[in-house]
């Protein structure tokens, strides 16, 4: 009752809901980064939502099944095979003993979640299989020879295919000006929110860099260091915004700006070096 | 103490000092799972209750600095912002080791990484910036300088501190309770190996 990896491809890890309320540890929240997908992987298997999922990067994973297991494939999208087969995005799938399930090069979205019905196993460390990149925390990444056993499976449900994403090459965020705005003119906050800001290459799970104008500040002097959340849009002082992601640095030493509402933050995973984001202003709830 | 916005899932307390952080901390972490910071206290939650959470709360009263235990941590000063350091506080490479293992520093509070401890209460003639920009890598046990802070990096991540040395000793061990060396109140000397 396990999946072996054949091929990793570029970087996969586990990752289940993280490890939140840890900050004061310095532990970050870690888990998903596109958690919407990763529910939707498990919820076409009946899994519950604390089963861990795997995150693949671009693509290329190859697992092949030593029993019969139900699996799905969620969030980014490219071609799916079983044994050579093209088979469906965000649908239950049956591997049997022996199949090969392959998750192709994507080509929309950065970040796909493969589930299998029952969860995948593995030891813990604080409570959650979630690797956390800037910590070390969790399991290692994915690597050839891999073996993940499955919990039990339940009931597979009867759901509609989740529909594949459809991404144009720009995400619109909405943020929450603060808690740092005023540490900016309001020419560079007028710059935030108007002008486009390309994802860069070095952008990671913690955090998605991103190029465009010199946000200038108002004020040179140091921030204290003070803790920060998922969606923060941090301006280092060179100018240019990071957007933490799941693996973020509980504190930061750069003032930030704004933060993007909680709900969009997911749709950041899916950013590829090369698209534009567009932030949109809320009020402070 | 200013509230300030932080997203849809949070608000942020601007503080005038660590002191009066850390007693907000106290009067809310039965409240929230709240995070400590140099000047601020980071309150997840919902911001609306929160905010008449906090208009019914008051800081906390004199809060307790026992030393919770003294550890040596010998360092390699041969760090690459060492010459910088030395020229933005006006003291030679030697003068800068000399005041960073002069004065034993304090563990204030954790945060940044796991195992990441921010040391106050060390020579003023330290006080330097961050770098402009972060490195994208540090090297596990690296020591730095920022602001009134000393840290010792746990692990190799990115980071923005001025580094001066390096120590193997581990910061961070699951494997170890707590897992973290220097837990808040550990007064740390720093002796200098190079």
């Amino acid at each position: 009752m396990s999946l072996i990896v054949e091929h990793p491809g570029a970087r996969s890890l586990l990752q289940d809901g993280g490890r939140p309320g840890s900050a004061a540890l310095g532990v970050s929240p870690s888990g998903a980064f596109d958690r919407h997908a990763r529910r939707q992987a498990n919820t076409l298997l009946g899994n519950t939502d604390e089963a861990a999922a795997i995150e693949v990067l671009l693509g290329g994973l190859i697992l092949t099944a030593t029993a019969e297991h139900t699996v799905s494939v969620t969030g980014a999208v490219g071609p799916i095979t079983i044994d050579g087969r093209q088979v469906t995005h965000g649908r239950a799938l049956r591997l049997l003993p022996g199949q090969r399930l392959k998750v192709g090069t994507f080509t929309s979205g950065l970040r796909a979640y493969v589930a299998v019905a029952g969860g995948f196993r593995a030891e813990d460390e604080l409570g959650s299989l979630s690797t956390d990149t800037l910590s070390g925390l969790g399991p290692p990444p994915l690597a050839p020879g891999s073996e993940f056993a499955a919990g039990p499976a339940g009931t597979i449900p009867e759901l509609q295919d989740v529909p594949a994403l459809t991404l144009a090459g720009t995400i619109a965020l909405d943020v929450v000006l603060g808690p740092r705005d005023n540490w900016f003119t309001q020419a560079a906050i007028a710059t935030l929110l108007t002008t486009g800001w390309t994802v860069t290459p070095a952008s990671d799970r913690i955090g998605v860099r991103l190029d465009g104008a010199v946000l200038e500040r108002t004020r040179n002097d140091e921030l204290p260091s003070e803790p920060c959340v998922r969606g923060s849009v941090q301006i280092a002082s060179d100018g240019y915004p990071i957007v933490f992601g799941p693996d973020h640095p509980v504190t930061g030493g750069y003032p930030v700006i704004a933060v993007v509402i909680d709900g969009y933050t997911d749709r950041l995973a899916q950013a590829r070096p090369g698209d534009v984001v567009h932030f949109g202003r809320r009020q402070a709830p | 103490m200013n509230v300030l916005p932080c997203g849809d899932r949070a608000v942020l307390l601007d503080c005038e000092s660590l002191d009066e952080a850390r007693r907000w901390h106290a009067a809310l972490i039965d409240h929230s799972p709240a995070v400590l910071g140099a000047c601020t206290v980071l309150v997840p939650g919902d911001p609306p209750r929160l905010r008449k959470l906090l208009s019914q709360t008051t800081p906390a009263g004199a809060l307790d600095d026992t030393v919770v235990a003294e550890i040596e941590v010998t360092v390699v000063y041969d760090g690459p912002d060492l010459d910088d350091v030395a020229r933005l506080t006006g003291l030679t490479t030697t003068q800068v080791v000399a005041a960073h293992t002069g004065t034993p520093w304090t563990a204030a509070f954790g945060g940044f990484a796991p195992g990441f401890s921010y040391l106050v209460d060390g020579d003023a003639r330290l006080q330097v910036p961050r770098r402009t920009s972060p490195r994208t890598t540090v090297p596990a046990g690296s020591v730095g300088l920022a602001g009134e802070f000393s840290g010792v990096y746990p692990r190799s991540s990115p980071g923005g501190w001025q580094l001066i040395g390096r120590t193997d000793l581990a910061m961070w061990d699951t494997a170890r309770e707590p897992a973290a060396l220097l837990v808040p109140g550990t007064v740390v000397h720093f002796t200098d190996a190079t």
